[in-house]
């Protein structure tokens, strides 16, 4: 078996990221591994520009983005092995995984960082009635056929959904010659930036319809058409208001869903909204030395956040490499004595069947764990839980919200003080928003038991 | 007096500038968090403009397509000429970015570049354990 201080899973722009940064911080042996025939992920078929301007101080397209960081990857000298799937990874942190010229192998890792990203949600998820033509494509894979294989799905297209890459595809095909005939919308608002709609929508006269959704699709060889229907509150289908689009493409931006089977395989616990893993402020899952950072972790909407992410994970991992190297040394009787991954603390959380509180208490058996914990109107929070004396000077937490908000605070409790209160003139779901919490602050409540971050109205 | 809203497009931010306008001439821009958002005010209601994204067919390369944009943003009516032209380009791998695929795009002065790099076919080797450290 090989032996790798880091594997990465995932070559896309969190495992490149993660990749820099844990070699900048003095990680030797490193691999990524990666499932597509070349390095940069989604970011391949995000021909579209607006990426990088956090990052880079301009205006990049996607492949220019990745361009960047596989650059940077090549002259740190790292590592990755390509058309490479990762099959299973075990608690112990063995890596199973198979391409053409190796065969199965198997990697023993010290660290793991799962960048696996996200995929989306398919038809089969929203039950639509109707037939099951030719002609119904995810968004994304309308992408993946127009921007890199060179072709076009279709003529004539209803987008259903206004996640931003409907809202981008429905700007590509018009200017590939295709006519977009109008973007449906389940909610009340749309799922996406406020610059697609004006950009992709907007200027080319394609018409948002909110409240409304895909009630028939018709055609039985090819679609032929699809019937629209506004929805009430409860987003049920007003009967009435059904409108027929004859179209020969139907594009779903419905969502995406983080792909955690791995992680889930290996006992790494998920939390039900975001879909990705429980991590404390180093983006450690409940099993040491696993880590987990960009869409894998929490959808985003922005790359350079997902840059960012990565990066402080790669640079956690770095330092639990660093920190447990150094206490094998030492203290062969100290839990992180035995063979990684192997831990009592670990074993004693599988045997368990762990609930999420208690796992999380007992990885901070040592330092104590704050509970960060999502209020009225916020969904989640990444991460779940800090621990004052490992986090870094400055720590993001990165949350969404689960309605439109105008003119609203977003506020931070320490227990029952308001330690943080900043106006928003807009809030919306489509757009993910970020605290900064100090390690100062947290010094400050010694006592301190739960984080809250929730939305209030005037 | 007559004010105009707009929704910046620079930024995911998506900043929403109210534009005071009199006879055509720009009073004050108010809702902008940063200098983009002024010029982007000033030109979106005088000449507004946009960076244009697209493909063009790649022959003897790794790929089918190389991503391209133009190098800097051009007036928003030319978009669909442009797009247009691009359609008989095709283009011979290697591919680097930054390489020019077309020159002044639709009579805009403005190039259009590659996006992505797109190696050669012959080119092709085992890319499986890339390590140019060792």
């Amino acid at each position: 078996m090989e032996n790798y201080d880091i594997v990465i899973i995932g070559g896309g722009p969190a495992g490149l990221a993660a990749a820099a940064s844990a070699r900048r911080n003095g990680i030797e042996k490193i691999v990524i591994l990666e499932r597509d025939k070349e390095l940069g992920g989604i970011l391949n078929q995000c021909i579209h520009n607006g990426f990088g301007l956090h990052t880079f101080k301009e205006e990049l397209t996607g492949p220019e983005y990745a361009g960047r960081f596989i650059e940077q990857v090549r002259e740190l000298g790292i590592e990755y092995r390509l058309n490479t799937m990762v099959m299973e990874i075990s608690p112990q942190k063995v890596v199973t995984a198979m391409n053409r010229e190796e065969g199965l192998f198997e990697i023993q890792a010290k660290a793991v960082i799962l960048a696996m990203g996200c995929r989306e949600r398919p038809r089969g998820a929203l039950n639509i009635p109707g037939y099951r033509p030719a002609g119904i494509f995810s968004a994304g894979t309308a992408q993946r056929l127009v921007n890199m294989e060179g072709y076009l799905p279709g003529r004539e297209v209803v987008i259903l959904g206004s996640g931003d890459i409907g809202l981008i595809m429905a700007r590509r095909m018009t200017l590939e010659g295709a006519k977009v005939k109008v973007v449906a919308e389940l909610m009340p608002y749309s799922g996406g930036l406020k610059r697609n709609i004006v950009q992709c929508l907007d200027d080319y006269g394609i018409p948002l319809k909110l409240s409304h959704t895909v009630v028939d699709i018709q055609g039985k060889d090819r679609l032929t058409g699809v019937t629209l229907a506004e929805v009430d509150e409860k987003g049920k289908p007003v009967p009435g208001t059904e409108e027929f689009y004859s179209c020969d493409t139907l594009l779903l931006s419905v969502g995406l869903i983080p792909e955690n089977e791995l992680s889930g395989g290996m006992g790494v616990e998920l939390n039900p909204v975001t879909s990705g893993p429980r991590v404390n402020e180093s983006l450690e899952t409940n099993i040491e030395g696993v880590f987990a950072c960009g869409n894998v972790l929490h959808v985003h909407d922005l790359v350079d956040f997902v840059s960012e992410e990565a990066a402080s994970a790669g640079k956690n991992a770095a330092s639990y490499i660093q920190r447990t190297d150094g206490s094998e040394l030492s203290e062969r009787t100290d839990t992180y004595g035995e063979a990684p991954g192997t831990s009592t603390d670990e074993k004693e959380r599988q045997g368990e069947g762990i609930s999420g509180e208690k796992s999380m208490a007992q990885s901070g058996r040592r330092n104590r764990a704050v509970r960060l914990t999502a209020g009225d109107g916020v969904r989640y929070t990444v991460p779940e839980t800090i621990c004052a004396s490992r986090m870094d000077d400055r720590l993001t937490v990165r949350f969404r919200v689960g309605n439109v908000y105008k003119n609203c605070y977003v506020s931070v409790y320490f227990d029952e003080d308001r330690v943080l209160r900043r106006k928003r003139p807009v809030a919306a779901p489509g757009e993910m928003e970020e605290i900064a919490l100090t390690k100062e602050q947290l010094m400050r409540f010694p006592e301190l038991e739960t984080i809250t971050v929730k939305i209030e109205e005037e | 007096m007559e004010e105009k809203k707009l929704i910046c497009i620079n930024c995911p931010m998506g900043c929403m500038l109210t534009v005071a306008m009199e006879k055509g001439m720009i009073l004050s821009i108010e809702g902008n968090t940063c200098r983009r958002g002024e010029t982007y005010a000033g030109k979106e209601l005088t000449n507004p403009t946009r960076i244009v994204t697209s493909t063009v067919k790649v022959s003897g390369g790794r790929e089918h397509m190389v991503s391209v944009k133009t190098k800097e943003d051009i007036p928003k009516d030319k978009v669909m000429e442009c797009v247009r032209a691009l359609k008989n380009v095709t283009v011979k791998a290697p591919v680097r970015i930054g390489d020019v695929v077309m020159e002044d795009a639709a009579g805009t002065g403005v190039d259009i570049v590659a996006t992505k790099d797109v190696g050669s076919i012959e080119a092709k080797k085992n890319e499986l354990f890339i390590n140019e450290a060792e």
